[in-house]
């Protein structure tokens, strides 16, 4: 054999090595991965929290505390994770007494750009929303983000009627935005001249989350009363 | 080899990605980014500091199994360890602050297709030592991330009116919207571009003259 030149040939690929390599690599990144969600999971709990609460204490200023719940055909449940099918998510203001202060939903609509989420407060008994929070929007800076600064247009949600039918089944009126200048009801939201869109994803919003949330609240609202001060 | 003259290639390593290759203003890579976050410094710094985490710990663990990946499967493995990197400061940045992960949105996801990346990983951490990967990818992270302050505070200035969200000139102050809108990212981006042309086109007159 010692006669023989060696000629230089491409080792095959081994097949193996690959499926060895990307199995070694996907499980390193996996460990890493899950390690890093373990680590940071619970500082984003608490960050997504601060700013939940922080949004409700805006809406609510006399909120001492705030309870999240679940609102579901089975009826009231404290809530955890994410809501189930069906479920609406709401939270729920008690004064320093323990008295039920206000409701507060989040209700999303797509609007410009991207969707555009609110959160509402809701009295009993007024059976009206008193005032929003804009939580999450893109729309184009100067016009579709009035709606977080324009006072005509939050004037619109001092008492804004969300009443229900009396078979407690729907809102007795949808909540509808309308064009500038033409609102006649307690039930319509004047639009920002310019900024229609925006505005309509507003109004979409609130009314497709109250006319889930309010005829599955209402029935067990008196449980939700009593539970102040429980927590 | 000694190690003068590995220091000081590394000094240019560094240099290479801040200044004479600046993957913005230079290279013109990762343009989905820095067009559209920078709207703010914030959101620009915040982006910035993201991507060079990704750049510097993908390309680092990139030339430490540079030897173990086959060819074949090089692509498929970058892009697992770069995604990776980029799930992870998903949740840290989500950790630290939900007003940047709100404000930086999808574009935090995107930085598994940013080119820079791949780009390094394909480049130079396939080839160099991991040291040497770690040394270029910081370079390039921190190039892209003046590239995009660069950027995001002329634009938070003009459009604005406000450096870091403080306001620079009072109530008087007319925003020139357009500047944080799309078309305000092509125009502070060509002037960006055309200052330093300029600056190139200076210097090239200095060394003829």
């Amino acid at each position: 054999m010692s006669g023989v030149q060696p000629i230089h040939v491409v080792p095959p690929v081994n097949s193996l090595r690959m499926v060895r390599t990307l199995m070694l690599v996907t499980a390193l990144c996996g460990g890493l991965i899950v390690a890093v969600w373990q680590w940071t999971q619970p500082a984003i709990a608490a960050n997504k929290k601060v700013v939940l609460e922080r949004s409700v204490r805006a809406l609510i200023p006399n909120a001492a505390e705030i309870v999240e719940y679940d609102a579901s055909s089975q009826g009231i449940m404290p809530a955890k994770g994410d809501p189930a099918a069906g479920a609406v998510r709401f939270y729920a203001a008690y004064d320093k007494d323990g008295k039920l202060e206000a409701i507060a939903a989040e209700g999303a609509a797509r609007g410009y750009s991207d969707t555009v989420r609110v959160l509402y407060g809701y009295r009993h008994a007024c059976e009206c929303i008193f005032g929003i929070q804009v939580t999450q929007m893109r729309e184009t800076p100067g016009i579709g983000d009035k709606i977080i600064t324009d006072p005509a247009f939050l004037k619109n949600f001092e008492r804004l009627d969300v009443s229900l039918t009396p078979d407690m089944k729907s809102l007795f009126n949808t909540v509808k935005t309308v064009k500038h200048g033409s609102k006649q009801f307690g039930w319509e939201i004047d639009a920002i001249a310019g900024a229609t869109i925006t505005s309509k994803a507003v109004g979409r919003g609130i009314n497709d989350s109250a006319q889930r949330l309010l005829p599955l609240l209402l029935p067990h609202l008196e449980a939700v009363k009593q539970n102040g001060g429980m927590q | 080899m000694s190690s003068q003259p590995l220091q000081a290639s590394n000094m240019e390593q560094l240099l290479e990605g801040i200044w004479k290759q600046n993957p913005v203003f230079v290279m013109a890579l990762g343009m989905c980014p820095a067009l559209a976050v920078t709207v703010s410094a914030f959101n620009a710094l915040g982006m910035g500091l993201a991507t060079t985490f990704v750049l510097i710990c993908s390309c680092t663990l990139i030339s430490m199994l540079r030897r173990f990946i086959p060819r074949e499967v090089r692509i498929a493995t970058y892009i697992v360890i770069i995604a990776t990197f980029v799930t992870l400061v998903d949740y840290l940045i989500q950790a630290v602050s939900l007003a940047l992960y709100e404000a930086l949105g999808a574009f935090i996801q995107l930085i598994v297709v940013n080119c820079i990346i791949l780009g390094r990983a394909e480049a130079h951490a396939a080839k160099n030592p991991p040291f040497s990967a770690m040394v270029n990818a910081l370079g390039m992270g921190i190039g892209f991330t003046i590239g995009l302050f660069a950027l995001g505070s002329v634009r938070e200035i003009l459009g604005a009116g406000k450096l870091f969200g403080i306001s620079l000139f009072g109530d008087q102050f007319q925003p020139w919207v357009v500047m944080v809108l799309p078309p305000g990212g092509f125009f502070v981006l060509g002037l960006w571009l055309l200052f330093f042309a300029w600056l190139a086109k200076r210097k090239e007159a200095q060394h003829g003259a």
